[in-house]
């Protein structure tokens, strides 16, 4: 399997001048092409810092992060910045959206930041509004969108770039169980069709239940790394 | 062109916040464009009024007179001279004077005078001295009667018709003396010369100071005021050097001093206008970036740059500001055009006091074109100067801290 992501020995350390707290210690994490990983851990474990660390949004005290081959702690910060439009989707937890664009201008928007052309840019939508089944909502606003619908098109703004893999920060922590289930589908029908690796850090059952791979961090530190063989949960979706 | 979309629809997000931002800046450019042309309009008319009241835009004399002024420092009228003069493109009007003093009796009652020879045609389209006429006829080329002050004429109680003696020293010496009937009379504002001035045609003067052909000074009025020292430079190079070429401003120092004050202290009112205005802007940036800073760390982290990120707050703030910018100046055109139309009035002991100086007691507002646009100007740079915090703070932006809860 192709290694899409691994980061070695990596530290992220706050208060360093007075009494220093390990936010993440001497982490070493290998994520391969195709995962469908969760992150979890009680609050304060380091889940989402170590999510910023591997999405480029922030540096690590200590250690390397590869991605694709490309150390990305050696990238200044405008390259950062490019190498996170090109290579890597986000989903945070809420305010995903930008108010003022329709939800086809907000997936569109990371394309024309990319430059991609008109045509393909539609061609694109097209099909990712087909894969969150929300054709219909093409023209609507933020607003206007129910929490889980707003999820479902920042899904298709993380993957509107095409990047090599999707880093989302408790996707359904504000959502009902219907539409975090519909949100954890969607993934994890993009996951098994497009090949796309999805890395959640999340402390919803609803979510660590559906990953195939759990990675519980407790004070910073990997306490367990465990895969997940069944391929379908208990309420019937598909994993 | 999708920043620019973007940004627009970023402008209308927070109304309310939209509209009072470009009502500051509206109210700001209407009342900087008001304050403006007001200053203007109010030095334009004191200016007309004195220039055009005596001493026109411009004056030549010969060489030395204006620190002698001795009617043995006339010049000799010349029509090439004057020719010369007149073909400067922004020379409008020439009229030779003959200037000095004399004593005015009336057999009774002797009081001092200046006497001024003009010609009357091209005196009166430089100084309106027709329009100053209260009672008579105002005077001919070849008339032998004079236009007495209104004041003058009291102190030597005397009417129209009746007939004064004047008496005095001529060219070089000789004696100056005639008998001149009252033609009419006029009346100033400024008392000085409404106390103390005597017309008479310019071949009448010249005939009774023995002073042929002389005159004092060549008096111009100009079709572009505001090319004053240009227009004083060109004839300088055009004259030989027996002449001097004097502004109103170098005859008038004090004046020009006076509106040079003004000018600061309103200099100082715009400052503190423009001031407010900043603090007004300056507060909406500082709530837009508070209530956006998630979403702006958010750009960043799914890949925006800081610089397109800084290039579409930048277009947001220009947008508000140009928008309100327009809207001033737009607003201010009505007002500016009516109270120039309708100038403000003053009345009372302050009108007083403006007339005994000789000015019109009113303050219109000058149509100017450049009042609308620098204020407009510099609104809007004092806009984009604050755009320039967003801008800074996106530079300074962390996407992991802006999007902390």
């Amino acid at each position: 399997m192709k290694t899409v992501i691994d980061a070695h020995n990596i530290s992220k350390v706050y208060n360093k001048d007075k009494i220093p707290v390990y936010a993440i210690n001497n982490v070493h994490l290998h994520i391969e092409l195709g995962e469908f990983t969760a992150l979890v851990g009680p609050s304060g474990s380091g889940k989402t810092t170590l999510l910023n660390l591997i999405g480029g949004l922030d540096t690590p005290d200590a250690g390397k992060i590869e991605i694709n081959g490309t150390d990305i702690t050696a990238l200044r910060s405008n390259e950062l910045i490019d190498f996170r439009l090109k290579n890597i989707g986000f989903v945070f937890q809420s305010f995903n959206l930008i108010p003022v664009l329709t939800a086809e201008e907000n997936v569109a928007f990371i394309m024309e930041l990319q430059g991609m052309s008109k045509a393909e840019r539609q061609n694109r939508i097209k099909t990712l509004f087909g894969q969150i089944g929300l054709e219909d909502k093409l023209n609507s606003r933020p607003s206007q969108l129910s929490g889980g619908q707003q999820q479902r098109v920042a899904v298709a703004r993380a993957l509107a770039s095409k990047p090599q893999f999707v880093l989302a920060d408790e996707p359904t922590a504000n959502l009902d169980t219907a539409s975090a289930n519909k949100l954890m589908d969607i993934m994890a029908l993009l996951n098994k069709e497009e090949q796309m690796t999805f890395i959640f850090s999340t402390h919803d059952p609803r979510v660590i239940e559906r990953a195939r791979r759990v990675i519980t961090l407790v004070d910073g530190s990997i306490v367990s790394d465990t895969a997940q063989v069944n391929i379908y949960s208990t309420n019937g979706h598909e994993k | 062109m999708f920043i620019l979309k973007l940004a627009w629809k970023n402008l209308w997000r927070n109304r309310v916040r939209s509209a009072i931002t470009m009502a500051a800046i509206f109210f700001a450019v209407l009342l900087s464009v008001l304050t403006s042309s007001l200053k203007n309009g109010i030095f334009d008319n004191l200016i007309n009024n004195l220039v055009g009241l005596y001493s026109g835009y411009i004056q030549i004399h010969r060489k030395g007179y204006w620190d002698d002024q001795l009617l043995d420092n006339a010049l000799q009228t010349s029509s090439s001279a004057e020719k010369k003069i007149l073909s400067n493109r922004n020379v409008l009007h020439l009229s030779a004077r003959l200037e000095s003093f004399a004593l005015a009796s009336t057999g009774e009652i002797t009081k001092g005078c200046k006497i001024i020879g003009i010609n009357p045609f091209e005196e009166n389209n430089i100084t309106l001295l027709a329009s100053k006429l209260i009672q008579g006829k105002y005077l001919k080329e070849k008339d032998n009667g004079i236009l007495v002050a209104e004041g003058f004429l009291k102190r030597v109680r005397l009417h129209l018709n009746d007939t004064l003696i004047l008496l005095g020293q001529g060219y070089h010496g000789s004696t100056a003396a005639g008998k001149y009937p009252i033609k009419g009379i006029v009346r100033f504002g400024l008392a000085d010369l409404n106390n103390n001035v005597i017309y008479m045609p310019l071949l009448l003067a010249q005939d009774m100071y023995g002073a042929q052909n002389m005159a004092t000074s060549y008096a111009l009025s100009l079709s572009n005021a505001k090319e004053l020292d240009i227009t004083a430079n060109e004839l300088r190079r055009s004259l030989s050097e027996t002449y001097e070429v004097m502004t109103w401003e170098e005859m008038m120092p004090d004046i020009k001093q006076h509106i040079s004050s003004d000018t600061q202290s309103m200099l100082v009112v715009q400052t503190i206008l423009y001031l407010l205005i900043s603090f007004g802007i300056f507060g909406t940036l500082l709530m837009m970036m508070a209530e956006r800073k998630y979403e702006l760390g958010m750009l960043v982290a799914i890949g925006m740059k800081k610089a397109r990120l800084a290039w579409l707050l930048l277009l947001e703030s220009v947008m508000t500001v140009f928008l309100g910018c327009i809207a001033g100046i737009a607003a201010s055109i009505p007002v500016v055009y009516y109270f120039n139309r309708y100038p403000i009035r003053i009345t009372g002991d302050m009108a007083k006091a403006y007339e005994q100086f000789g000015f019109e007691a009113i303050f219109p507002t000058s149509l100017g074109l450049s009042n609308f646009i620098s204020q407009g100007v510099i609104v809007l740079l004092i806009g984009l100067a604050l755009s320039l915090y967003p801008v800074y703070t996106v530079w300074k932006l962390n996407p992991v801290e802006a999007m902390k809860k």
